[in-house]
């Protein structure tokens, strides 16, 4: 036994499960965390699977089923009001779902990062700037903006995008931000300072990494948020263009039909939007609870 | 205290100034043209430039946003914009907008108000019910039943609402499903205000709920609730009179800064049950190309974010006199 095998002492030995797979360990602990773990990913297997899970095009038009068939041993859930298979047509749309609320929400956290650092860490008047901004956008009618983005540029993913990301950052940086001025006063940003590191070092190396834990519960619930956000422009008639089988569209083309009683082709999509988001908001209650234990 | 009132004013101007600057430069430059919209798809070229010329939308950007603002003169030489009172024309109701955009305040604002006369006592209950004793059974049950009314989006609400009580198909029909308020129907106005009132106390019920309990939660292990607690008062006497006052302040000025969103709420509540109502009116306006509109009750929305805002700073001042004027 000589020193120099034990240095390792010095960093704590790290077990062999990855980080994630460890964290997500933790979520045992809460049992809610779980209930929403895994309504996210059922929707995650759904939705990478689509393909194999849905025996009908969600597009193709089954004439021969009849538009509004009820549930039958073909169409589980029926078919809608152009005949589509609806069972097909919520399993695809959870495809929509799926990559645009995360792409948006990792866009907005791009964004916000950026300007709460920024704010944060160099505090006086580029924090007065970025904070009025911030102001200006979010005292804006959330939706009206939207809706004129969506005007302007058309309804499509990228849009959609872009859209979320412009409302969404400001909060995302007002987050960043108060954690930055809290942590740009540890010791190991004063050491980093010490050593000469350059101020994205700090920034990007030091203190975000630092900042994870109300930044992961935050992007599980904008995550949410953004996913009906998504039903919210879809249900305006300004998503995705039909035929796209996106869950607020669908719900918008056919919730007149609730009062005549042919309530599954609306009902169907507002579940499933629905689960997924309590899933979410649960994943993130459960987080929470998790990292306020430690 | 006049300071700050000052500041905060001088903020609300501000803001209001730059949200009306952006959405006119936004129409500006939008490809629907508000000629085009106002004439319909088969005008000719002639007529558009004529009815560009006798609204002067061909003079430059600027002088018309001052003459909107009535800080510049109009077309034929007078003041007539918002300071003068002139919220200008609609093309798509094709009437002022100061004719009818009270009407539709008018009904938001009756909207809002049962909602929040109903969320405001209930969420406090629940709220301290839940937090007064974390982990029990009682606040697990509360906390994912708001989880789950909150994370649910207004229109999914709304079409189970009226999938159970409008449809029949579970049971009889027992409500409208539509919420036009016209009277002389098979419905009273008051049934027809039910389901969106029940939708929108759904969603923040539910928010609200977990504010309080997050608050209450917070302040129940503070010592000075184990010091009554010690000194041998009951626990109702320690929960509603030591930890609830302290407990109500954070929730009472977060929920004057969440208007913001409790719009978008009221938007698509409205829009569900087709509600004659302020917020629709912008998204229907937005979506014909209607600047009049859209920047009045824009301008009329942020006025009323904002100021509900300062009224949710200063009342929090008022309560926590560990903060001072700034």
């Amino acid at each position: 036994m000589t020193v120099s095998t034990i240095p390792s002492s010095a960093t704590p030995r790290r077990s062999a499960a990855p980080g994630w797979l460890r964290s997500i360990m933790l979520l045992r602990e809460s049992p809610l965390g779980i209930i929403g773990a895994f309504l996210v990913a059922f929707w995650i297997v759904v939705a990478i699977g689509a393909p194999w899970l849905s025996s009908y095009d969600p597009d193709d038009n089954d004439f021969d089923a009849g538009i509004i068939a009820p549930p039958s041993a073909e169409h589980w859930l029926g078919t809608d009001d152009q005949a589509r298979d609806l069972l097909s047509r919520v399993i695809w749309g959870s495809r929509v779902v799926l990559t645009i609320s995360p792409l948006a929400t990792l866009c907005a956290y791009i964004v916000g990062c950026f300007m709460g650092l920024l704010a944060g860490y160099y505090r006086g008047w580029v924090d007065m700037v970025m904070m009025q901004i911030c102001n200006v956008v979010l005292s804006f009618p959330v939706l009206v903006l939207y809706v004129i983005i969506m005007m302007k540029f058309g309804p499509s993913p990228l849009n959609i995008v872009i859209a979320v990301t412009f409302v969404a950052s400001p909060q995302v940086a007002r987050l960043v931000r108060s954690q930055t001025l809290e942590l740009r006063e540890r010791e190991y940003v004063a050491a980093a300072k010490m050593r000469g590191e350059p101020a994205w070092y700090i920034m990007l190396v030091e203190i975000l990494p630092n900042a994870r834990g109300p930044l992961i519960v935050d992007s599980c619930l904008r995550m949410g948020y953004t996913a009906i956000t998504i039903g919210i422009l879809g249900f305006l008639g300004m998503g995705l263009r039909p035929p796209t089988a996106d869950w607020g569209g669908m719900i918008n083309a056919t919730y007149g039909y609730v009062m005549g009683g042919q309530v599954l082709m609306a009902l169907a999509p507002a579940i499933a939007l629905s689960s997924l988001v309590v899933g979410l908001s649960l994943l993130a209650d459960g987080l929470r609870e998790i990292s306020m234990r430690d | 205290m006049v300071k700050f009132f000052a500041k905060r004013f001088g903020v609300l101007l501000f803001t209001m100034l730059a949200v009306s600057f952006i959405l006119f430069v936004t129409f500006e430059f939008s490809p629907g043209d508000q000629a085009k919209s106002a004439l319909g798809q088969y005008a000719t070229k002639e007529e558009l430039d004529l009815y560009r010329v006798r609204n002067g939308l061909e003079r430059p950007f600027l002088s018309r946003y001052l003459e909107w603002l009535g800080v510049g003169p109009n077309y034929s030489g007078e003041f007539s914009g918002l300071l003068q009172g002139n919220l200008g024309f609609s093309h798509r109701w094709r009437a002022p907008v100061n004719t009818f955009i009270w009407d539709r305040l008018f009904n938001t604002t009756i909207l809002a108000f049962i909602a929040f006369a109903i969320i405001a006592p209930f969420s406090i209950v629940f709220g301290v019910l839940a937090g007064m004793r974390e982990g029990s059974v009682l606040d697990r049950t509360i906390s994912v039943f708001s989880s789950i009314t909150t994370s649910t989006p207004e229109f999914a609400t709304g079409v189970i609402l009226m999938t159970i009580f409008a449809s029949g198909t579970f049971l009889p029909v027992l409500l409208p499903g539509t919420s036009t308020l016209e009277g002389g129907g098979d419905w009273s106005v008051a049934s027809q205000l039910m389901l969106p009132v029940a939708t929108l106390t759904a969603y923040y019920l539910g928010y609200l709920v977990r504010m309080v309990r997050a608050s209450m939660v917070e302040v129940m292990t503070r010592p000075y609730v184990r010091t009554a607690v010690l000194k041998g008062l009951s626990f109702p006497d320690v929960v509603v009179k030591h930890a609830l006052r302290n407990a109500l302040i954070t929730p009472f000025t977060a929920i004057l800064l969440q208007l913001n969103f409790l719009f978008t709420s009221v938007v698509v509540t409205e829009a569900v049950f087709a509600f004659p109502g302020f917020g629709r009116m912008i998204v229907d306006a937005a979506l014909y190309h209607d600047v009049a509109t859209v920047q009045a009750g824009t301008l009329f929305a942020v006025f009323v974010v904002v100021t509900s805002q300062i009224v949710g700073d200063f009342t929090y001042m008022l309560l926590n006199p560990r903060i001072r004027f700034t």
